[in-house]
């Protein structure tokens, strides 16, 4: 290898050539031969009887050539949205799984909903006949919030849940904990709620269904992260289509953070009208249409205790926690507050006991799925939170409380009380690096500055782990999954020894062009301009579960790694006979096969071409070619972890927060290629500081969608935030090829509690002991003269 | 249906729209330029960002019949007809200022319109003049560290 392209370098992206001059090619890029739109009639109530759909006028609109409703669903004897997941009581009963349909049926459950579809010539010929529509509703009674559906004699959603709840689930030894508080010098207490957000990846959904009539089979381009999936979910559950007539691409895709994990109603809804109308049909969410269908994030609201010995170290820990699953289940909602949340709560901290409860309510809003972390920022914000709460109850330092209950570097593999088992990891190492990096230790001396400027600034620190690198299969099939979670790479090596590789993840952003590449590279020797990396179409990649959960480089490189090792197998034999050496002593390095102890080789380019001209191969016990696929399943999720700081200071006349530093310190395996490591913590610790400071969607009290446009909602913009520095400490995960961990979410998942850490510590001189997310000027300064009012009292 | 001629990219280009179609529809949808995005619907996201006469526009903010006559510099647009990207595009690249590249045209064209005004821009006044322009996935920081250096290898 002439340049450094291997793994650890920042190679620059392969990708951005077409990204930068506008030739990406994103869903609503591609236009089919023939094509019509569609525009989805949608529901402005958020719980109503759907009495009667008038399509007449509509039908008769310029430009119209089909609306769909219920009854031609029921029709063609469709499926509804089918859940990924399954949950159980606390008895071990199942999970409430009511109908999802496609297009609503008896009832409307959220504003959003979808009732019909329209498709015409154009865009808004669509729009246009949509309004001639006439829906008769009988308007029901709404419940948007969590506490509006736990309530006594609540308005039900589903028949199946007459009080609302979907599971009420637990884990862990509640007799075990139960007894530590009994013992307990000391117990932190905190009330806290994880706000809604809206994912608002920048490209909005879009889909395409394409039927060709010659030979009856589909194909759906949709924005996707993960297209055997949506094949699997829509072919067997939804449309009754063999995934052999069924050809789902994901091409580009402008950003999912999880949003575009789900399956959604439009996939299906586009897919099976062309094959009515026997013309592709196009789909594209305008942004306040995502805003009411895309799946919303987090929605908790939780009480937590700590019991803690005189010496501050933890006994116990003990979490109430409702979770709102809005008005139907997505595809792997039941997951988000239950397995990948609750399995959490240990932290970083070797706390011997640990109980959780979480009930799961359904309520007239969005259906409420994975986003960026899923589950795991709910439990860091959470336990992070609670540790400060700890200190300070126990009048210890934030600081000293986390290194006394750390578990130590010596305890790996630990086993938590919470069911997962922690590889490995050094808490303390990232730890004093972040602090080293903050400059912590003079942080009193730049609060005293600020005070004489008339500012209040304060330190928040969050030690915190996540789980990823999803899954290892009869792990969480065990758990309630419903489908494998391994993955398949596909190495084809070509005559002339140039390599495509197939892997059944999917980049929206995350750079795997270039990181897979570097995979390549360093293993086969070969020149990056030689390896092409693809990805997004089940009639390429032999099968995959897609991108979510850092599982790509965990999970997807690691089937890579699998596959190549297969193909340097095949190389041995092949030079061997070429090289008139036995087998075992071809050795193979920086893309020649040897011979040991001589200077006989072949290139990797020769064995390639000898592997598809045979003339000269060992017919009788090897196949030509020089091909190979492998199937990964992890044998653990990997435990990235670390530590993030943030500096803040606050405007007391205004409550305005500005962030002044922000560090980052994650311990996420190793790195393949810093750079965009670097990007994707950065960026995750945008969604972390848009969450703690800026981002929330309220329904009011009928159900509306308030925050329902970009304009309501706030995004955070480049004059938001600040820089983020950003460094890594590597302990390698133990049982996958690369070591690698994952960096996808610890962004989002290690910032929000730091953020509110610090505005906490900021505000400390008024008794302030927690503020919820997001602290917006408005609520920094009502919280600030709630306080003064407090003291004047 | 109203008649719209103007450039394109240095190219005349002229097409039937309805009153209502906006310049990001007529730019999409019937010249095939689709490096310009739409993220939104309500004037907030930048991804639809070109020049119209020289300056920075949303062009889902205009009217196609607005542009009649006028010249429109698209992302399409940017780099050498022999594919050499233009100094900030390759600055993007260099500072690693995209990740799912949605957002990216925009930004681009964005940027090229503050170096236009102010040649030597500082991180503060860059994210200020970002203000319309959102992206999700960056956090920012590298579309600002890329602009900065954009606009030094311009002034070069
Ligand atoms: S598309 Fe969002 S501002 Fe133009
Ligand atoms: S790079 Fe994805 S939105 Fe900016």
């Amino acid at each position: 290898m002439a340049e450094n392209v291997g793994i650890g370098a920042s190679v620059l992206r392969k990708e951005d050539f077409r990204f930068l001059t506008g030739r990406g090619t994103y869903v609503d890029d591609i236009n089919r031969p023939g094509q019509l739109y569609a525009h989805i009639l949608r529901s402005p109530h958020p719980h109503a009887n759907l009495k009667k759909i008038d399509t007449a006028r509509a039908k008769q609109a310029p430009g119209v050539i089909a609306v769909y409703t219920r009854h031609d669903v029921n029709e063609d004897k469709l499926g509804g949205m089918p859940c990924g997941w399954g949950v159980k009581f606390k008895d071990d009963t199942p999970m409430k799984e009511p109908a999802h349909p496609m297009l609503a049926t008896e009832k409307v459950r959220h504003v959003g909903d979808p009732i019909a579809l329209v498709i015409a010539e154009t865009r808004a010929q669509a729009k246009d006949a949509a309004e001639q529509i006439a829906v008769d509703y009988e308007i029901l009674k709404p419940v948007p919030t969590i506490n509006d559906a736990i309530k006594p004699g609540a308005a039900a959603l589903h028949t199946e849940a007459p009080d609302n709840v979907c599971y009420d689930w637990h884990i862990g030894d509640k007799s075990a904990v139960d007894s530590a508080f009994g013992r307990a010098h000391k117990v932190a207490k905190l009330d806290l709620v994880n706000n809604r957000l809206v994912p608002n990846a920048m490209e909005p959904r879009a889909a395409i269904g394409d039927f060709d009539s010659a030979n009856g089979d589909y194909t759906l381009y949709t924005t996707s992260q993960n297209p055997h999936v949506i094949r699997l979910l829509m072919g067997a559950f939804v449309l009754h289509i063999p995934e052999s007539k069924l050809r789902v691409v994901a091409p580009d895709v402008g950003g999912g953070f999880g949003s575009k994990i789900f399956h959604y109603a439009e996939e299906a809804l586009v897919t099976w009208a062309a094959g009515k109308v026997k013309r592709p049909v196009k789909w594209t969410a305008d942004r306040s249409e995502s805003f009411i269908s895309d799946a919303h994030g987090r929605d908790h609201v939780t009480h937590a205790e700590m019991a803690m010995d005189k010496d501050g170290k933890f006994l116990a820990l003990r979490v109430q926690t409702l979770a709102n699953m809005g008005a139907y289940l997505s595809s792997f909602a039941p997951a988000v507050p239950t397995y990948l949340y609750a399995t959490l709560l240990a932290g970083c901290y070797a706390t011997p006991a640990v109980y959780a409860e979480v009930k799961a309510v359904f309520t007239n809003t969005v259906p409420v799925d994975a986003y960026r972390g899923a589950g795991r920022p709910e439990a860091s914000f959470l336990l992070e939170r609670l540790v400060d709460v700890a200190a300070k109850e126990m009048g210890m330092d934030r600081v000293d409380i986390r290194r006394r209950n750390f578990i130590p570097n010596s305890a790996f593999p630990y086993q938590t009380p919470v069911a997962v088992q922690y590889d490995s990891g050094d808490y303390f190492g990232t730890l004093d690096m972040a602090l080293k990096a903050s400059n912590w230790s003079s942080f009193r001396d730049r609060q005293q500055e600020a005070k004489k400027r008339g500012k209040l600034r304060g330190i928040g620190i969050s030690t915190y782990i996540e789980a990823c690198g999803v899954a290892p299969s009869n792990v969480a099939g065990a758990l309630g999954a419903r489908a494998g979670l391994y993955e398949v790479a596909n190495v084809r090596v070509n005559p002339t020894g140039s390599v495509t590789i197939f892997t059944g993840t999917h980049s929206h952003g995350q750079g795997h062009e270039t990181t897979f590449a570097q995979l390549v590279a360093d293993r086969l020797g070969i020149a990056m301009d030689q390896i092409e990396i693809s990805h997004g179409d089940t009639g390429k990649i032999p099968f995959g579960m897609g991108t979510y959960g850092s599982r790509s480089l965990a999970v997807g490189g690691s089937a890579i790694v699998k596959a190549m090792d297969k193909i340097v197998n095949k190389g041995k034999k092949i030079a061997a006979h070429l090289l008139e050496a036995a087998e075992a002593d071809i050795e193979f390095k920086d893309g020649k096969f040897s011979v040991a102890g001589t200077d006989k080789s072949k290139t990797f380019g020769e064995i390639a071409l000898t592997a598809y001209v045979p003339h000269n191969y060992p017919l009788d016990v090897l196949e030509p070619g020089l091909d190979e696929t492998a199937f990964y399943d992890p044998k653990n999720f990997t435990f990235p972890a670390g530590c993030h700081i943030c500096e803040v200071e606050i405007d007391p006349d205004t409550g305005n927060t500005t962030i002044i530093t922000f560090t980052a310190v994650d311990d996420v395996g190793r790195v393949i290629n810093p750079m965009i490591v670097e990007g994707q913590v950065q960026g995750g610790v945008a969604q972390g500081i848009g969450q703690a400071l800026l981002e929330s969607c309220i329904y009011d009290g009928n159900g509306q969608l308030l925050s329902g446009s970009m304009s309501d909602y706030t995004m955070p913009r480049a004059d938001n935030l600040p820089n983020v520095d950003v460094s890594t400490h590597v302990t390698l995960c133990t049982h996958n090829p690369l070591g690698v961990k994952g960096c996808g979410e610890v962004g989002s998942i290690g910032s929000p509690p730091a953020i509110i850490g610090a505005i906490v510590d900021a505000l400390s001189e008024y008794g302030v002991k927690h503020i919820e997310m997001p602290a917006t000027p408005q609520r920094v300064w009502q919280t600030i003269q709630a306080a003064k009012g407090k003291k004047a009292a | 249906m109203p008649q719209v001629s103007l450039t394109v990219n240095g190219k005349k280009a002229s097409a039937e729209v309805e009153s209502r179609t906006l310049l990001v529809q007529l730019l999409r949808e019937k010249l095939g330029l689709t490096g310009t995005h739409v993220g939104c619907d309500t004037s907030q996201c930048g991804a639809c960002v070109v020049h119209v006469n020289g300056k920075s526009i949303k062009s889902c903010t205009i009217l196609a019949v607005q542009c009649e006559g006028a010249e429109v510099l698209t992302i399409e647009g940017v780099a050498k007809p022999d594919g050499t990207l233009h100094p900030m595009q390759n600055a993007f690249r260099e500072n690693h200022g995209l990740q799912c590249g949605f957002c990216t045209p925009g930004m681009v064209m964005s940027a090229l319109d503050l170096v236009k005004n102010n040649p030597a821009p500082k991180d503060r006044e860059i994210r200020e003049w970002l203000e319309g322009n959102l992206c999700r996935c960056t956090g920012y920081h590298n579309i600002v560290k890329s602009i900065e250096a954009g606009a030094a290898a311009m002034r070069k």
